[in-house]
Parts: C-alpha cells; sequence; structure tokens
C-alpha cells in the first residue's frame, strides 16, 4: 500500500484504514523534517495551493499555509470577507476563476455541508476540505489520531470519549469515522439535545454522565460549544452546562489512572475545561497543534502524488 | 530471456569492502571529523557494514547517519508511481564534518543529486565524499563521480545490478536478452 485510494480528501469517510496509516506514517516523517533548523523540502515546488476560507479559522489556516509553503508550494490566500462573495459571487465562479490562474490544489472551508464534494465534482483540481459546516473536518480527525498515536502507540482497542456539542462539530464526526477504522471504541458525552438522535448507527455508544465516561476512556476529547451554529438553545445556560459536562481538574485527580487530555480548539477556559486542566500534564492540546502541521504536509504530499505533472 | 551474471561472489565481496575500508583509513585517519551517512533504502546495509568495520579497526566512536532523500528527488509526479519516504537517523550536526555518503549502486547520479541537496538542509559539511560499492559508469546523467568504488561495470540501461548483502552476499547483474 503506497498510495492514497482517493484523489481528493473530502472526508474521512472516503479514507480506508490502509490509507490513514499510510498518512501517519508520512506524518512521521514531516514531523521530523519539522523539528531540525531547516524546515522545508522542495516537494511541492511545482504546485500552486489556493487557501479558500469562506469562514473564519485561525488554527486550520495557519496549519495549512505552514504546511504548504513547508513543502514549498506557492500559495494563494482567499477569505471570503475581503473578497467578491460579498458582491454575490457563487462558489463555482469563485473557485473556476481562481483555477484559471494556474492553481493545482484548493484547500477550502465552508459553512454549507458537503461544499467540498459539490466542488470535488465540477472543478479539476484536487480539493481539500478544511471545514464544511457540521459535516467533516477530515485533517482535524487525522492529526487526533495521529496525537493519541503518538502518546499511546498503536489506537486498536483503545477507549475514546467525545464530549460536548456532538450534534454540531464537523470534529466530531470526522474523529468518530477516523477511530472507529482504526479499531478504537468510542462513546460520546453530552446534552442529550446536543447528541444526534441516529449516533448508534455510527457504533457510538452515549454515556450521559461525564465522571464514569471518564473513568472508562484512555482519552477524553474535549469539544467546544458551537454557540454560533446554535439557532435555537439547546441547554438552559453555560453554566449549568459547565456543571455536568466542564472537565474540572479534581475530576481528573479522583481518577485511578492516567488519561490524556485533547481539545481541537478554540478553547473556551472556564467552560468545556478549566484553565488548569488545559496546562495540566495530561493536556496533548498544544502537541496537537504541532502535528496538524505534519499531518496536513502528509495529507497534501500524498495527494499530489496522485498526478503526475503531464497527466 | 533473461541472463543472469555473478559480478561478486561472497569472498570477492569480502576483499572489496575491506579495500574501501582501507581507502577510507587512508584519508581520514582517526575518524575524529568524519561522519559516515548510508542512503535510504539501499545504502543502509553496506553503510553499517563499513561503519562497524571502520569502528572495530580503530577502536573508536565513528559518527553514524541515515539520511533519505524522497522529498528531493526530482521524478515526483514523473513517474505516474508515489514516492514514499524511508526512515531518518541523522543525530549530529554535519556542519564542519568530513562526511562520506555510501550508496550500493551509482547509476544515473539522480539519488545521489536529491541526497546532496537534502544533505544541505543539515549543515554545511567541511567536504562530502562518496562511497559506492557497483559504479555503472556509462549511464550517468549528472555529472557525478564516486571518490571510493568496489568495482565498475559497464551495463546498458536496462539491465538491472542486484546487490545482496544480507544473507548470501553476492553482486549479480541482470540482463534481458534481445530477442529478435
Amino acid at each position: 500500500m503506497n498510495r492514497l485510494s482517493t484523489k481528493h480528501l473530502v472526508g474521512i469517510k472516503d479514507l480506508t484504514p490502509d490509507d490513514i496509516h499510510l498518512i501517519f506514517e508520512t506524518a512521521d516523517n514531516f514531523k521530523q523534517i519539522i523539528n531540525r533548523p531547516i524546515r522545508k523540502v522542495p516537494s511541492l515546488r511545482d504546485i500552486t495551493i489556493a487557501n479558500l476560507f469562506f469562514e473564519n479559522s485561525t488554527r486550520t489556516r495557519v496549519s495549512f499555509e505552514l504546511a504548504e509553503k513547508r513543502l514549498s508550494a506557492d500559495v494563494v490566500n482567499f477569505s471570503s470577507s475581503t473578497s467578491s462573495v460579498s458582491k454575490g459571487e457563487t462558489l463555482i465562479d469563485t473557485v473556476k476563476n481562481i483555477l484559471s490562474m494556474k492553481v493545482e490544489m484548493v484547500v477550502m472551508r465552508h459553512a454549507a455541508p458537503g461544499a467540498c464534494v459539490f466542488l470535488s465534482k465540477h472543478i479539476d483540481a484536487q480539493i481539500v476540505n478544511a471545514g464544511d459546516g457540521t459535516h467533516e473536518h477530515p485533517t482535524q480527525a487525522l492529526l487526533d489520531a495521529f496525537s493519541i498515536r503518538e502518546e499511546l502507540g498503536d489506537l486498536n482497542g483503545k477507549k475514546i470519549l467525545i464530549v460536548g456539542d456532538i450534534l454540531h462539530s464537523r470534529v466530531a464526526l470526522s474523529n468518530i469515522y477516523c477511530l472507529k477504522k482504526l479499531g478504537c471504541q468510542v462513546k460520546v458525552c453530552g446534552p442529550p439535545t446536543l447528541i444526534p438522535r441516529y449516533i448508534s448507527a455510527l457504533g457510538v455508544e452515549v454515556e450521559p454522565n461525564l465522571m464514569k465516561g471518564l473513568e472508562w476512556c484512555d482519552v477524553a476529547n474535549m469539544l467546544r460549544i458551537q454557540l454560533e451554529r446554535q439557532d435555537i438553545r439547546y441547554f438552559p445556560t453555560l453554566r449549568e452546562y459547565t456543571m455536568q459536562y466542564g472537565l474540572t481538574l479534581p475530576m481528573l485527580e479522583k481518577l485511578d489512572k492516567e488519561i490524556l487530555i485533547m481539545h481541537p480548539g478554540p478553547i473556551n477556559r472556564g467552560v468545556e475545561v478549566t484553565s488548569e486542566v488545559a496546562d495540566s500534564d495530561h493536556s496533548i492540546i498544544l502537541d496537537q497543534v504541532e502535528n496538524g502541521v505534519a499531518i496536513r504536509m502528509a495529507v497534501l504530499y500524498l495527494l499530489a502524488a496522485q498526478k503526475d505533472v503531464n497527466a | 530471456m533473461k541472463h543472469k551474471r555473478l559480478i561478486l561472489d561472497s569472498d570477492l565481496l569480502e576483499i572489496v569492502i575491506q579495500r574501501l575500508v582501507i581507502e577510507l583509513r587512508e584519508n581520514h585517519g582517526d575518524f575524529s571529523q568524519s561522519a559516515i551517512i548510508g542512503l535510504q533504502p539501499r545504502g543502509i546495509v553496506l553503510a553499517k557494514m563499513i561503519h562497524q568495520q571502520l569502528e572495530k579497526q580503530t577502536g573508536k566512536k565513528i559518527l553514524y547517519g541515515e539520511l533519505d532523500s524522497t522529498f528531493y528527488r526530482d521524478d515526483f509526479r514523473r513517474t505516474g508511481k508515489p514516492l514514499i519516504p524511508n526512515t531518518m537517523f541523522l543525530e549530529f550536526i554535519v556542519e564542519d564534518k568530513k562526511v562520506i555518503l555510501i550508496d550500493d549502486v551509482l547509476y544515473t547520479g539522480r539519488s545521489v543529486r536529491s541526497a546532496l541537496n537534502a544533505l544541505a538542509d543539515f549543515g554545511r559539511p567541511l567536504n562530502t565524499e562518496l562511497l559506492t560499492l557497483i559504479d555503472r559508469r556509462f549511464n550517468r546523467e549528472l555529472p557525478i563521480q564516486p571518490d571510493y568504488t568496489g568495482v565498475e561495470v559497464d551495463t546498458r540501461a536496462h539491465d538491472k545490478v542486484i546487490v545482496e548483502l544480507t544473507d548470501d552476499k553476492k553482486v549479480w547483474i541482470l540482463t534481458e536478452e534481445q530477442t529478435q
């Protein structure tokens, strides 16, 4: 197995376990590269990548841009707030205009679920999904699983608890697909109104009690409450949410084992996790960010390898 | 029809490697400033053998590394195949070192070119030399020549040189006979 089974990275759903392992093995090499004095390789020097961010982003955007630059690709950045999208241009028109300037790859974040699949069917460039609405965020799931692998070794049989707003979270969905493909056991925990009704179809169990979930798991992935995506009230107050589903240091100290704490960011300190937890030795939040660059380099490198220069 | 020609049997191979080790000792003295770097994937076994011999004969620790140049190759997206990287192991600074790059076969010179670029990203060595067990001398595509050579062989482009260094130590040339 030495090539991906897909031309685009739209979601983890399309990847095979072999694809995921190949991405991890390639990311191991890139992690070594980004930790040495000269952090750059010339592999993608003949490729131009457009970063189209139709939605706000700090980490993912900077991470993709660094990954691209460390692979020596040429990069053009675009954000919807400063573009002609605000003048009424459609998605396809915007992208086609950018592609006519000879762009080989598009990294896109969009508020509409399915925007990347739609685009991949209508344009010739390779698409990398950097988050589409409440659907998927594949590179986040890959870097999360890669970070767990780095700490705990093989993921097969590991117990992962995902806590928070599962309903609106693309990170949760991509994580569930990825972890299940790698043989993990996954439970979700959160207010019943924020757990999707058919979650069991994904092979995931619901654990209503956070403390019980923590006792069960090896890793707890704490998600952010996505107030910007909530059109109605799903729970009475943030304070009540924090009392039931917020993670504190005394809770971790009560456990008779060590567990890893993850968070995809941005953190609402004092809501889903307290500052002591986020900054504690249990937390691998900043390792996740570092691994993000290596994983994105691996994804871009392996996707680029799918298409020959003269094809 | 395929034709297999034996170039080095295990006895001769042993002698050749010993000669290479002696040539290196002649030029590098106590190896205090020198470093052995094997080129991934196929130069590693030879590099380890030579490194082991050198440490045994000099009684000193000699710097050793393994360099992978996959991300520096010039045929990425040009072969119809992806290029999968190998592990890299280089835990010293090459700045001001006398580096000896070791590979099993020197053919077009393109791998060595990419290795030189990869090496440059780890610092500026005092000088860099190339040791190769087999030199396919008439197939070069770049102006690269070895400093230490096991044997020179004359081959055609579609011939294959097979170097077996693990169990049964031998070097073969595999020739495809042209049938008219």
